[in-house]
């Protein structure tokens, strides 16, 4: 829908056809007031909150069929272990991998990633490599490729962004050089909400056969995901930011990285055979799921991923978009509010400052107002360096959120702007 | 006045507003009115690092007795560093010590002393507490 139709009709017409109304009774969490205001909650990129299924589901579990997975002969721990590995087969579809055994669980993106940091690392890199990242990157894409660095005495290059937030191509395709072992990306960055383009990206890599690794935190809960399409060797994402339980992370891997990759913690589930001489491991992905793993999680996750696939994420894109452009349409309107850096499209972030007030002081007055965001450097304090700004104030969506709310928004920053002025 | 007394003025000062915004708008503007800290105390040293805002503390030993300057770059912090300083600046260790500082919780601010908060605030009332200790025993 051009932007134009939408500002004038408002958003009702786009929420009808979205019923974002509907949606929302299965967020009872959604229901609840702030200090005596309708909650508005604009953190949805810390974390999601969960449909009624979701919680349901884990009931069910642990009331109808907790078991440990895998070894147990008797019928609760084979449906626990049924239902363990469908939601496999639910994250496999969901992000449209060749097969189950690319997928790993794990505790979410920050283990993910330092599994790749360390198996891969110990698999492929040398002293003297490379690892590449970009300047937008989250400190837990940052730190675990610094301490692989630290480990095997490499070095690690940064991708630099423009004075608006964007990655700069040219200067990516020069560090490209022949001792890069692998690149590791978010897909969209947690601060700006800016996509970065993934695909030609991975293609730029691959021409000089450099392994990618992409962040999906913040784009798999807004976005289709197909890492088949995109080409990724590594995608990582967490449960929680995609409306499932906390403490489940997944780490899609293509297989041969996977086969070839040793384990990254040792214990129970990952193994084959143990003895004191000599353990072999398990087959994959179950050599990288050392001790019981969150099976309840991984239920409740797919859950979830039903949960969004039913309601179909290219609406959810679509509805976000729109809703989206309102939000900087209206919040442009308030005076003082400076928008961090100038892309043509942001996806779900809308991160700000309001002139010549502390975003800690912002977000604290919102909050009296009923309304959650979130303040600070965001986990991405290289960026935030980069960008010049000591902190900021980030709005988040998800695709229960309405136009309402970001009305809501609006009138909370004038009014707290005009407490400072 | 004695601690209690000037903390009693503050209850009264915040009791007589309902709002909720209005009493932030008061603490808003003692933010404001507290003076900028002299540029030579806004040094590594005497900086308390919140992880969401900072806030710079130096005190002073005279004739018994502590005085503090402080400063935060958030203004709601100013705020409550005017309070605490109004409290207890000026007065001996053994007063900044002992003294129960009810106000905060009365004045339903007691928020902010939570370490989770991370704003400097309770790190900065710690760090009262220690100055005066250091002078007590000095």
């Amino acid at each position: 829908m051009p932007a134009a139709i939408f500002v004038e009709n408002k958003t009702e017409v786009m929420e009808s056809k979205f019923d974002v109304a509907s949606i929302r009774k299965h967020f009872p969490i959604l229901e609840q007031k702030a200090y005596g205001h309708p909650l508005v909650y604009l953190d949805n990129a810390a974390t999601t909150q969960k449909p009624r299924s979701v919680v349901k589901r884990i009931e069910e579990a642990y009331f109808s069929h907790n078991a440990n997975v895998h070894r147990a002969v008797h019928l609760l721990s084979q449906q626990a272990t049924e239902a363990h590995e469908a939601a496999r087969v639910v994250v496999q579809q969901f992000i449209n991998a060749t097969e189950p055994d690319e997928i790993v669980f794990t505790r979410g993106t920050t283990e993910s990633i330092n599994l790749v940091a360390f198996s891969f690392g110990e698999a492929f890199c040398r002293e003297g490599d490379e690892i590449l990242i970009s300047s937008m990157e989250h400190h837990s894409n940052i730190v675990p490729w610094q301490l692989l660095c630290e480990r095997k005495k490499m070095t690690l290059k940064v991708i630099p962004i423009d004075d608006n937030g964007c990655l700069l191509v040219d200067e990516y395709e020069k560090l490209l050089g022949p001792k890069v072992k692998l690149l590791a990306i978010t897909h969209v960055s947690n601060v700006l909400g800016i996509e970065n383009p993934i695909k030609q990206i991975i293609e730029k890599a691959h021409k000089q056969g450099v392994p990618v690794l992409v962040d999906g935190a913040q784009a798999v809960a807004h976005m289709p995901v197909d890492v088949r399409a995109l080409d990724a060797d590594f995608y990582t994402f967490s449960s929680h930011k995609v409306f499932g339980p906390t403490g489940v992370g997944v780490l899609y891997a293509k297989r041969p990285f996977l086969e070839q990759m040793p384990p990254y913690q040792g214990g129970g589930e990952m193994i084959d055979q143990v003895h004191f001489e000599r353990t072999t491991y398990n087959r994959i992905p179950f050599k990288f799921e050392a001790g019981t793993p969150d099976f309840i999680g991984t239920a409740a996750l797919a859950e979830a991923l039903r949960f969004i696939q039913e309601i179909g994420l290219d609406k959810i894109a679509d509805y976000e978009k729109q809703l989206v452009n309102y939000a900087l349409q209206e919040l442009s309107k308030v005076e003082g509010f400076q928008l961090l850096g100038n892309i043509p499209e942001r996806h779900a972030i809308i991160p700000f400052q309001l002139k010549g007030i502390h975003a800690y002081d912002v977000g604290l007055l919102l909050d009296k107002l009923g309304i959650a965001v979130r303040t600070g450097h965001h986990c991405a304090q290289p960026l935030m360096e980069r960008l010049a700004v000591d902190s900021c104030v980030r709005a988040s969506f998800a695709f229960y959120n309405t136009s309402s709310e970001v009305d809501r928004l609006q009138a909370a920053l004038k009014k707290i702007y005009k407490m400072f002025n | 006045m004695s601690i209690d007394e000037v903390q009693d003025d503050i209850i009264q000062a915040f009791d007589e507003i309902e709002d909720w915004m209005d009493k932030y708008q008061l603490l808003i503007d003692m933010g404001n009115s507290l003076g900028p800290l002299d540029e030579q105390y806004k040094k590594p040293q005497y900086l308390i690092e919140g992880c969401q805002s900072r806030v710079w503390i130096h005190a002073e030993y005279k004739e018994g007795k502590v005085f503090f300057e402080a400063e935060s770059d958030t203004v709601i912090v100013k705020g409550l560093v005017y309070l605490l300083l109004k409290v207890l600046s000026g007065r001996t260790p053994d007063e900044i010590l002992k003294t129960d500082l009810y106000f905060i919780e009365r004045i339903g601010l007691k928020e902010h002393l939570s370490p989770t908060r991370s704003n400097g605030f309770a790190a900065m009332l710690k760090q009262i507490r220690n100055y005066a200790l250091a002078f007590k025993l000095s």
